[in-house]
């Protein structure tokens, strides 16, 4: 029991590891920032070709959409960061880890909002356009807000999904929080800060998860 | 009423693929007239209606509202069109995460670009005259389906259209909140509102309506006063059906 204690929860350990995985924890920060931002602006144009009456605007979309989302992510970012050199474009792990993401995520994102989008009646946008306003004036003022009020709960859990997916980025030798915990163990022996960076994921995700279900069933009620 | 009326259909056609839903379809609507139009459902009188102001694309035809065809020009003639349209639907659809206030004052600023206290005061005065001053600052959830079509009529007010078309304003509603919705379009029609009207509501018609229209089989089977095409119809499939309604 000792041994296990040492091993795994050993607070001298966790204690000298602590400013590394903070360090850590801001490139997860950096990496989450860019790929849920890019991914909820890409998602948005995706939902809008899949949705749009136009085939030439259509088909690629949901091509893309379905492409993205049936491959695996960590294949992505490893075809994204040890591929592209071969073509002749060089990327940074940074960079290889915020496209293969933000190309996975913008595929999620996209089809929570086409699920919001069509789930607000015909009735709004024929309101809307028959008052003068134009199309985009329409998505913005009348449907993207009700939209995503509608699939809130949705884009919540496919958030946190993106804060997970970060620890990918350790395969790419990405400093990001998961990266700098097992350099940490390597260095000590020790499994105590693999043990803290689980607790980490854990105090920043478990609100959110939380939330989550609190709006399920707010809107079942 | 002028020798030019304010909205002429001519010659109008709609296919949905192979279905033909209104075949040349003529109707003159003079300035200040309430014409309305009844007939059995599927008889295209909605899809007419909403061909006024383009919610369907006419296959063939055109609509002209004060003398401009309606049909022709760019997406942007349409939206301006649109704003002289204004249209009252049979599910209200007023937006539902805007106060009333919001709803009324929205296309005032993003269609017509008036400022916020421009648009307010043109809200506030309209909702006057649906009788529903008190209630600028509710949701529209919050209101009876009578009240929200009565606010429904001056969202589209607010936009100051030349003609007003109503779908069926009072299908949706229950029948003692009917009469609210009837009173603000005869006070319309009392102060020279132009109005084209889908409704089933008979008396209404017999009271309100300058001219009645009864549509079959998406053509105008017969058209007159009040008092011709209730009192005394001359085709069979208007007795048939007005021995149904009534």
């Amino acid at each position: 029991m000792d041994l296990f204690l040492d091993q795994f929860f050993n607070l001298d350990v966790m204690a000298r590891a602590l400013p590394f995985l903070l360090q850590g924890l801001w490139m997860t920060a950096k990496i989450c920032a860019a790929v849920i931002l890019l991914g909820l602006v890409g998602g948005f144009f995706l939902a809008l070709g899949c949705l749009s009456p136009r085939r030439w605007l259509r088909w690629p979309a949901v091509v893309v959409t379905d492409f993205f989302r049936a491959l695996p992510p960590l294949v992505l970012l490893i075809f994204v960061y040890s591929g592209l050199p071969f073509a002749g474009i060089q990327v940074s792990p940074f960079a290889a880890v915020v496209i293969a993401f933000f190309l996975n995520n913008s595929s999620y994102y996209g089809e929570v909002y086409r699920a919001g989008i069509e789930s607000i009646p015909r009735g709004q946008w024929e309101a809307a356009r028959s008052t003068g306003l134009t199309q985009a004036q329409t998505i913005g003022y009348v449907i993207l807000p009700q939209a995503v009020r509608n699939v809130l709960p949705d884009l919540l859990s496919n958030t946190i999904e993106v804060v997970k997916l970060t620890s990918l980025a350790s395969v790419v030798s990405l400093g990001e929080l998961l990266y700098s915990a097992n350099m940490a163990r390597s260095l000590t022996y020790n499994a105590s800060p693999i043990m803290l960076a689980a607790l980490i994921y854990l105090v920043l995700l478990w609100p959110l998860v939380r939330l989550v279900s609190r709006f399920q069933r707010g809107l079942a009620a | 009423m002028s020798d030019r009326p304010m909205l002429e259909i001519a010659a109008l056609q709609k296919r949905f693929g192979e279905t033909e839903v209104l075949r040349d379809i003529n109707l003159r609507v003079g300035q200040g007239e309430l014409v309305f139009v009844i007939g059995p459902s599927g008889s295209g009188k909605s899809t007419m209606l909403r061909c006024c102001n383009r919610l369907e694309e006419p296959s063939g035809g055109a609509i002209m509202i004060d003398g401009r065809n309606i049909c022709a020009g760019t997406t942007r003639d349409l939206n301006r069109m649109r704003l002289q349209v204004g249209m009252v639907f049979q599910g209200f659809n007023l937006y539902p995460h805007l106060s009333v206030l919001k709803n009324i004052t929205l296309a005032q600023r993003k269609a017509l670009k008036r400022d916020r206290a421009e648009a307010e005061a043109k809200a506030m005065e309209m909702l006057g005259r649906v009788g529903l001053a008190h209630k600028a600052q509710a949701w529209p959830a919050e209101l009876s389906g009578g009240q929200q079509q009565r606010v429904a009529i001056a969202r589209a007010l607010a936009l100051d259209p030349k003609v007003m078309l109503f779908d069926e304003p009072t299908s949706a509603l229950d029948p003692e909140l009917v009469g609210s919705v009837l009173k603000v379009m005869k006070d319309l029609r009392d102060e020279g509102m132009t109005m084209l009207v889908v409704s089933h509501e008979m008396g209404f018609a017999r009271e309100a309506a300058d001219r009645v229209v009864f549509m079959d089989g998406g053509v105008v089977v017969e058209e007159g006063t009040p008092e011709e095409v209730f009192g005394a119809p001359k085709t069979e499939r208007a007795r048939a059906f007005l021995s149904r309604v009534s």
